[in-house]
């Protein structure tokens, strides 16, 4: 009789089997923390919502069309913020970046100093260091700037290393063999391989820093951010959905022409 | 090289490789990116000049956070916010993984066949993504009060915009032919996603997951700034009472908490994929 022929089982390996077990009961242990942890007054949540629910969404959907040139001016203001900010940042991620690249710096020191600094800007939310800068400039677009520029640094100075790590070093290396210094090495063999993806991801994160700066406001760094916490704080919610209808809509433009953009540049 | 007439090697110039109509086009949108940069920071009040006065003061304002006060970072209420922020970033994310699953199959062009459901969900979740965090927060904190549960919903509608469309984007490049032997062979669409889709997707699922985990725990902690919960809360009472340097360290705790979670996840995540 033609016995069923099986695959062969997978050899299970004792210590897989630990380390799964053992990766199970750390996500076991941090949900029975949370789910403990966390302290959600239900009872008033729902009898609030009974109370504010009409008062709140259906507002939101009949826009108040009389604040239009006020929500306006604001998000021009946010577009303006970002775009200041995100060429600071464009510019300052330069240095940083050749910094953090290990081609380009060929000292494994000095790069992961680099990568450091890069990370450690990254790590900060952009509204915390709105927070920061307007505490010390005052409440001002001017700490909005600021804000998007550092913030904006750390990622754009990471993408532009690796976008440096990858350029094609032969034509680095052909150079050097026939003679060439470091500067016309810099501007004829690198720039020229970089320069699209550096100008994409600048732009791109241009239509990064339009959506962070709309927000901004919310700690006083100016822009449309400023509105919304005021129609929040006055519950105004007609004039918040004609703030969000705004945000949407040019959120929107501006992430298709950034696109677009792109497309050709790349 | 001495000169003669003859040869090309001496005609002195060498010809650029850019045509002068590009130069042109390159200047002109130089001009445009540089006027505009003006414009903005005239607006702005953040011209260059401005910003070289500005910058002595600025650090002298900024010296004042400084030191900052870490024992702040072991009282219990200070705990007690952090173990919140991560507990709402938990809650969120786990939600919205699980109500991302529908959203992101029928918002992917190779499950969803219909052309006009497809669209609409990509619509749909791109309007999601427009919403920023805190405006959806402020208007959850309208309707539910101050507190944790109006920051949770803001994050699993914010989290779920991302993680749909991420997901969705993974479905569509996932490879059709098992799931096309597998329609041929008579499987239901139920079948089909669970044992032709699911093991294709799962590693990148888990993976986007824990990114929007990064994601939460960033969004979670300024949430707080607009009363919904989590240790941004304490943190703008600090700044509210000036109180820097405790501030000062808060904002290091939040710096700790986030390069934490971000070496876990990536570590997990280069471990999955």
């Amino acid at each position: 009789m033609a016995e069923l022929q099986m695959p062969p089982k997978k050899k299970r390996n004792p210590l897989n089997i630990a380390k799964k077990s053992l990766m199970a009961a750390v996500v076991i242990a941090l949900y029975v923390w949370t789910f403990l942890g966390i302290n959600i007054d239900w009872e008033r949540a729902f009898e609030r919502m009974a109370n504010n629910f009409e008062r709140v969404i259906p507002r939101l959907f009949r826009p108040d069309w009389n604040a239009f040139d006020k929500v306006l001016d604001a998000m021009i203001e946010t577009l303006y913020i970002a775009f200041a900010g995100s060429l600071m940042a464009a510019i300052l991620a330069i240095p940083l970046g050749f910094l953090a690249a290990n081609n380009m710096t060929n000292n494994r020191f000095l790069t992961a100093v680099g990568k450091w600094i890069l990370s450690a800007v990254r790590a900060f939310p952009d509204l915390i260091l709105a927070l920061l800068f307007v505490v010390a400039v005052g409440p001002n677009p001017f700490a909005g700037v600021l804000a998007i520029a550092i913030g904006s640094t750390g990622m754009l100075g990471k993408l532009y290393s690796e976008v440096l790590e990858s350029v094609d070093m032969k034509v680095v290396e052909a150079m050097e063999a026939n003679g060439a210094n470091k500067l016309q090495i810099l501007f004829h063999g690198v720039i020229p391989q970089v320069i699209p993806e550096f100008l994409s991801y600048a732009i791109y994160r241009f239509e990064v820093d339009v959506r962070a700066s709309t927000i901004l406001g919310v700690v006083g760094a100016g822009g449309i951010g400023t509105l919304i916490f005021f129609a929040s704080s006055n519950r105004n919610w007609n004039e918040m959905g004609l703030i969000i209808l705004i945000i949407i809509v040019v959120v929107t433009i501006i992430d298709f022409i950034s696109a677009a953009i792109r497309k050709r540049i790349v | 090289m001495k000169k003669t007439d003859t040869g090309l090697l001496t005609t002195g110039k060498t010809p650029s490789i850019y045509t002068s109509k590009t130069k042109s086009r390159l200047l002109l949108i130089f001009g445009v990116v540089l006027a505009l940069y003006f414009l903005s920071t005239y607006q702005t009040n953040s011209t260059p000049g401005e910003l070289v006065i500005g910058l002595p003061n600025l650090f002298a304002l900024l010296a004042k956070f400084f030191p900052p006060n870490l024992e702040v970072l072991v009282a219990s209420s200070v705990v007690a916010a952090f173990s919140e922020t991560i507990q709402m970033a938990i809650i969120a994310t786990t939600v919205a993984a699980i109500l991302c699953v529908p959203l992101s199959l029928l918002g992917a062009q190779n499950i969803t066949t219909n052309k006009y459901l497809y669209g609409f969900m990509r619509f749909f979740l791109n309007v999601l993504r427009t919403i920023p965090d805190i405006v959806l927060a402020l208007i959850f904190v309208g309707i539910f009060g101050l507190g944790v549960f109006p920051g949770i919903l803001a994050l699993i509608i914010f989290s779920l915009g991302i993680l749909a469309k991420l997901i969705s984007e993974t479905i569509e490049s996932v490879d059709m032919n098992p799931l096309e032997a597998m329609q041929a062979s008579g499987a239901g669409t139920i079948q089909m996603i669970y044992y032709g889709l699911v093991p294709q997707v799962l590693p990148q699922f888990s993976s986007l997951v824990l990114y929007v985990f990064e994601i939460n725990i960033r969004a979670s902690v300024v949430l707080g700034l607009v009363g919904a919960g989590g240790i941004g809360l304490v943190l703008d009472q600090q700044i509210r009472l000036y109180n820097l340097p405790n501030a000062m360290a808060i904002i290091i705790g939040i710096f700790i908490l986030v390069v934490m979670i971000e070496y876990v996840s990536n570590k997990i995540r280069e471990a999955i994929v």
